[in-house]
């Protein structure tokens, strides 16, 4: 297991000189003018990340009230009936709550819990899959179609919590499944 | 929708700071009467809007960086060259986008970077992806049935290597911090199917279609 280790730390390491090695090289090879085309490119950067601004002010606004007046712990009061239910503890709730909301609070959680009960325990275990499988979804919905000024949203909210909401059980069950 | 998880997310954040204070008796040693309500307009309110800034802002570098590096791709015919390798599968996933659009390569190359847990580089290549899908959009300002497909394969991610996840186990002393990736990768899997499958069901329903509609 420690070969894996080091494999995965090499990869992450190499991986992004290595795409931007192989994409300069092969324009230049294609005799792409490299320096105009990334120039040219490069240009659109500022007006994404301005276009952004207000999408994610009003998304990161909306989960920062309801994070910092203590709504989370009353939620995961209210829903641990359903969770004992399911083999899930209930430490392991605001986890699942926070990680499509925010990635550094969900990062937050996550640490707190492993230095809390261990890595290597079975709700260490599950917050570790909950964050590696999840994604910071309210996150992405505002960014991306914020880039794109879409307001109305159609199935994709609706269609990204149902996918949260199966890869958190997904997680809970695999987990009890293999370590259980 | 989001209008409504919007509503809800600042009318009970606010509520239950409300009650919490209300119900909390006033302790004379505290500088503040209201504690929860000053940590919402604190952390929550300003300190949210000032995060939101610096995120955008610090987007801005490694986006201009990517976007660029995507250009000279898309100039060497890299892009279309990674659109056609996996035409079979992207061309039934998004039917309404051509099988050479840009917008294809720059989706491929966006959950490439995810799955390999890349994200700096996933961010601007999935912008650069959605920028190219709203090309295709004949009715600006509504999402089209491959961005919510795409938005959702984006949220419900196959991530390889959960490199954070594992550095901050192997941190806490695990006796494995790798053996989470296989639970973690099926995991994902599952959503992933999942989601797509939902999103593909819902693009049928009669007053998302209608959305679409002029």
């Amino acid at each position: 297991m420690g070969i894996l280790l080091t494999i995965i730390q090499t990869a992450s390491v190499i991986a992004i000189p290595a795409i931007v090695l192989f994409i300069v090289v092969y324009g230049a090879i294609k005799k792409v003018k490299i320096y105009e085309a990334f120039v040219e490119g490069a240009k659109e950067g500022f007006n994404v990340g301005v276009r952004i601004i207000p999408y994610l002010v009003a998304m990161l606004v909306a989960i920062g009230i309801f994070r910092a007046g203590g709504a989370m712990d009353i939620l995961s009061v209210l829903l641990s009936p359903i969770t004992s239910l399911i083999g899930m503890p209930a430490e392991s709730l605001p986890m699942a709550l926070m990680r499509p909301l925010s990635g550094s609070g969900a990062l937050g959680v996550m640490s707190e819990i492993i230095n809390t009960h261990g890595a290597d325990s079975i709700i260490g275990r599950m917050v570790s899959v909950m964050m590696g499988s999840g994604e910071t979804t309210f996150y992405v919905l505002a960014v991306y179609f914020g880039s794109v000024a879409v307001n109305k949203t159609r199935h994709a909210v609706a269609a990204g919590i149902i996918a949260d909401l199966v890869g958190i059980l997904a997680s809970v069950w695999l987990v009890n499944l293999i370590f259980g | 929708m989001l209008n409504y998880i919007w509503l809800s997310l600042i009318v009970i954040g606010i509520g239950v700071a409300v009650i919490k204070d209300l119900s909390q008796p006033a302790d004379p040693a505290a500088d503040t009467r209201y504690p929860m309500l000053t940590k919402v307009t604190n952390d929550g309110i300003v300190g949210s809007a000032k995060t939101a800034v610096t995120l955008a802002i610090g987007l801005i570098g490694i986006m201009a960086m990517w976007l660029g590096v995507m250009k000279i791709a898309e100039e060497a015919g890299l892009i279309s060259k990674l659109a056609s390798l996996l035409r079979p599968v992207t061309t039934r996933l998004f039917p309404d986008v051509p099988a050479d659009h840009p917008a294809m390569g720059a989706m491929i190359m966006n959950i490439s970077a995810n799955m390999l847990g890349l994200a700096n580089a996933a961010t601007p290549l999935g912008l650069k992806a959605m920028e190219e899908l709203n090309k295709l959009n004949k009715k600006i300002g509504t999402a089209t049935d491959a961005m919510c497909t795409f938005l959702v394969i984006n949220t419900s991610n196959v991530q390889l290597i959960p490199a954070t996840v594992i550095a901050i186990r192997a941190a806490a002393g695990s006796a494995n911090p790798t053996e989470i990736i296989g639970p973690a990768i099926v995991a994902t899997s599952i959503s992933t199917v999942v989601g797509v499958a939902t999103v593909k069901l819902l693009a049928k329903i009669p007053a998302y279609k209608r959305q679409l509609e002029a």
